[in-house]
């Protein structure tokens, strides 16, 4: 256990105690118990810097299964590290951001943070596992957190819906991605991820590598909400604004980039890798950013804005791939894609954060997200307004921001897919930069559609739940920090370029004894990537302005609305199979489940009879028979096969006291005076006890006998004879001699007792005894409970 | 004697088998407590009957029964009284809210159970 594993769980534990803090200090906002945390891992990350930057990791093992070859061994280089700074430090901004959103008074804020640091544990615990087992787990855990943020109005219908969506399709591909990380297993036979990249030679060309290819990438793209489980996300935007902005932008939804970039150096080798993820990233990143203009809802727009940035890191790092395929072409000549991928990562966390938290501002100072009810709020909030334009000027690509400059290299990235000669891209490949492009076009416009459709346009305060103001202060710094990242990285990327990026490049792509070196330039001269920003600003502000005219293109295409349908009626047909399926053999009768139980039983035991060839009839070591008893023997089986044929309940259960009283009688013969003692009193309480419950109930309209049914009685007579057959082998098999003498010596010595059964049950076993005292004062309380309370207003059991 | 227990065992287990698969609550909880009698005998008579005086150390007997199964059966008489009276006062209370025994017609209703 090292300090860095401390830092991972620090989150959980910080959990436990949150609960405390709430109860005890209601007046403080729970926020503030909090927020130290993320600042505190977030310094301690930085640490790490002087580290990566030389593209170099740190990794601390300890063994958690070592049995199983399942260490929890964290290690830190560029990639890790460039995720652990994002999730403390976007995670530190959103907490103080939503100490104003929240209302203390109004919300349970206890569990709201307990399941936020339960999200930041998890998400560092994926990003910094070296160990797929232990990666895989937190990366449920994220799923887990998720769902009971997005549930977090659970009141709310839709809430829960989103939550159980996003469960679903994320857990759907989780499973998937176990049965990948189990293949890679099966390969390599072991788990660690170092370890398997130092074989991925050999495995490449295993018969398993193409279904673990499969596997993994299922789980990566339902997480990253790729085309087409991206129905989750907008979902997802249910919950409260501030994890919107970090589990569904900035955070959970990259573990599945995170995923593909570390087992690039796996699976880059293989062609499909390159081709599935680029074809289904730049989909995603024309779905999205289609989509998204349609939208009317401020968090609608941006969350499929976030499907669509998700599919654009995607598709680049795909292309980057096809470094580590090629040997032929210039290795850096393709890295570039990588470098832009890394590169958008960061600065989408940056914008698109802070127009999460101008969206939640929004909607907090308005009552509203439709952008039909909202306008012309630019004289009321100045300072959210000045920091949408930032946020959506940069992510719709336009200098002087961040996202210009990712832009452009995504652009580079793309046009260079013409120039690789792969599975005939020359007749396919000019699809990509075409596609790219068009998807920036629309992106420009949703970009604008969001700052100018709220902040510009016709002031309607009567569409307004509340009068607009400005936002208090404490929930325009987390915006506000995010934003002059926007800029500051927009004018020195280079800050970042050698600090975090190449780290992360060394990590996705790692080739021996060679150092990535990135600088990121702002002028290129005029290339065709800064004409495609041209004609995206061009066309883009055209489109916006004709926006009304051309809007009823959407509807000609029902295509989104059919994958939400579908997911919903597999959900419907599923749930409805199930129930049939369930109600095929869980019928509500009683006597079915039992019938089961005793075929079960039958079949079971008569089977190992015959298997085990146990069954063994040996006459020799019987004790003797005298007439009384077999009078006795007579009176039991009369007795018992008689209650089967009488009318009445009262002579059943006179007949079943004959058969208890006997039992006694055959325990004095045994030789057992204890179970003689005891078997008289409960009989006579058993009998008066049947007595008096039927003595009290209104009798029966009719009593009748059993009706015969021939399975009962096959099934009856199969259990009486597999149950004979078991007595008379188990009296013929001696396997070992009775460990009854250690009794007979000890019980004097060591327990002072001369009656050994008692002995047994007071001194031996003490603890059965104890425990079966338990049982019997729950039966106690449970019959105490029944006969006391009522249901009240009568017939409310028929609701139940 | 064991043979002969081994068949009253039998019939014992198959009246209490019979009883439950019936419809009649009533004459499910008999069932039980039939099993719970045939379950007794079986225990007893596999650990053998009748091999020396009661487990008593008073008694001075060159050998003994063994004691573990009786303890055994203590604890499972009481165990099974707590059960079939839970079980009594369970169907008691059912048929005063609902006004019948047979479980078929307990079995709850379509689209509430």
């Amino acid at each position: 256990m090292s300090l860095l594993h401390l830092a991972i769980i620090s989150p959980f534990l910080l959990a436990i105690l949150v609960p405390i803090a709430y109860k005890l200090f209601r007046q403080i906002h729970t926020g503030w118990f909090v927020f130290p945390l993320p600042i505190l891992l977030f310094s301690y990350f930085i640490s790490y810097l002087s580290i990566t930057s030389n593209q170099q990791s740190v990794t601390k093992s300890f063994a958690w299964i070592p049995t199983l070859g399942i260490d929890f061994t964290a290690k830190v280089d560029g990639l890790g590290l460039l995720f652990a700074l994002l999730i403390t430090g976007i995670g530190a901004l959103v907490v103080l951001y939503s100490i104003y959103y929240l209302d203390k008074n109004k919300e349970k804020l206890n569990t709201f943070y307990v399941y936020l640091l339960l999200f930041m544990g998890a998400m560092l615990g994926v990003v910094l596992s070296d160990n797929l087992i232990v990666l895989y787990t937190f990366w449920e855990f994220t799923s887990f957190s998720s769902f009971l943020l997005i549930g977090y109005w659970y009141h709310r219908e839709k809430s829960r819906y989103g939550a159980q969506k996003s469960m679903i399709i994320t857990v759907f591909g989780g499973l998937s991605m176990l049965g990948g990380i189990i293949l890679l297993y099966m390969m390599t036979g072991t788990f660690s991820i170092s370890e398997i990249i130092a074989q991925s030679d050999e495995i490449f060309s295993h018969v398993l590598f193409v279904p673990a290819l499969l596997c993994i990438l299922l789980g990566a793209f339902t997480k990253s909400a790729q085309f087409p489980f991206h129905i989750w996300l907008p979902d997802a935007m249910e919950a409260p604004t501030p994890v919107s902005a970090y589990l569904h932008s900035a955070t959970m939804v990259k573990a599945g980039i995170y995923l593909v970039a570390r087992m690039s150096p796996v699976f880059a080798e293989h062609s499909l890798w390159l081709w599935l993820i680029a074809g289904f990233g730049i989909t995603t990143l024309f779905w999205g950013s289609f989509s998204a203009v349609k939208q009317t809802d401020l968090k609608a727009i941006l969350a499929f804005s976030t499907v669509s940035q998700l599919g654009m890191i995607m598709s680049l790092l795909g292309i980057g791939a096809a470094a580590l395929h090629f040997e032929t072409v210039d290795d850096s000549y393709f890295t570039v894609a990588t470098t832009a991928a890394v590169f958008h990562l960061i600065n989408h966390a940056t914008f698109k954060g802070s127009l999460f938290m101008v969206a939640g501002i929004v909607d907090h100072e308005t009552g509203t997200r439709d952008i039909r009810k909202l306008g012309g709020l630019m004289n009321f909030m100045p300072i959210t307004f000045t920091l949408a334009i930032i946020g959506t000027f940069s992510m719709a690509g336009l200098p002087p921001f961040n996202g210009f400059l990712s832009k452009e290299m995504f652009f580079t990235g793309m046009v260079r897919v013409l120039e690789m000669d792969i599975f005939n891209l020359d007749t396919w490949g000019f699809l990509f930069p075409v596609l790219a492009w068009v998807a920036s076009v629309f992106t420009f416009i949703y970009s604008m559609i969001l700052v100018f459709k709220t902040f510009t346009g016709k002031f309607q305060p009567e569409q307004l739940e509340k009068k607009p103001h400005e936002a208090p202060i404490g929930m325009l710094i987390s915006p506000i920090i995010l934003a002059s990242l926007v800029i500051i990285i927009g004018f020195f990327p280079n800050i970042i370029s050698n600090t975090l990026i190449s780290p992360a490049q060394a990590a996705i792509m790692p080739v021996e004894g060679y150092v990535y070196d990135t600088h990121i330039y702002f002028w290129h001269g005029f290339t065709p990537e800064l004409f495609m920003t041209l004609g995206v600003i061009t066309l883009g502000i055209l489109l916006f302005v004709t926006l009304p005219k051309w809007r009823s293109v959407y509807n000609l295409f029902p295509e989104k609305l059919a994958l939400n349908r579908f997911y919903d009626s597999m959900l419907e047909v599923s749930q409805r199979a199930s129930f049939n399926l369930t109600r095929l053999y869980m019928n509500g009768f009683i006597r079915t489940y039992l019938v089961y139980i005793f075929s079960f039983f039958i079949v079971a035991l008569a089977a190992t009879l015959v298997l085990k060839d146990a069954f063994k009839f040996d006459t020799s070591d019987v004790a003797t028979i005298h007439y009384a008893e077999v009078l006795l023997a007579l009176v039991i089986a009369a007795a018992s096969v008689s209650i089967l044929f009488v009318k009445s309940r009262m002579t059943s259960i006179i007949l079943l006291g004959a058969v208890g009283y006997t039992v006694s009688l055959f325990f004095v013969i045994f030789r057992a005076p204890d179970l003689a003692l005891t078997q008289l009193v409960i009989e006579t309480i058993s009998v008066s006890l049947f007595l008096l419950a039927f003595y009290h109930l209104p009798k029966l309209r009719h009593e009748e006998r059993i009706r015969f049914k021939m399975t009962n009685a096959l099934i009856s007579v199969g259990v009486g004879a597999i149950v004979t057959m078991i007595a008379l082998s188990a009296h013929s098999n001696k396997m070992f001699p009775s460990i009854a003498q250690y009794y007979v010596e000890n019980t004097y010595k060591e327990a002072a007792g001369k009656n050994m059964v008692n002995v047994i049950l007071v001194d031996f076993r003490g603890f059965d005894t104890m425990f079966e005292i338990t049982v019997l004062g729950i039966a106690a309380l449970g019959i105490f409970a029944m006969i006391k309370l009522r249901l009240e207003g009568g017939k409310k059991n028929e609701n139940k | 004697m064991e043979i002969l227990m081994a068949f009253v065992i039998g019939i014992l287990f198959m009246s209490a088998t019979y009883l439950m698969l019936s419809k009649s609550l009533l004459r499910i909880i008999v069932g039980t407590g039939l099993l719970s009698h045939g379950a007794h005998m079986l225990i007893l008579t596999m650990g053998g009957l009748k091999k020396g005086a009661a487990p008593l150390l008073g008694e001075n007997a060159p050998s003994y029964t063994d004691p573990i199964p009786q303890a055994l059966i203590l604890t499972a008489i009481v165990i099974s009284f707590g059960v079939t009276a839970f079980f009594l006062v369970l169907a008691y209370r059912a048929y005063q809210e609902l006004g019948t025994d047979n479980m078929d017609r307990m079995r709850g209703t379509e689209g509430n159970d």
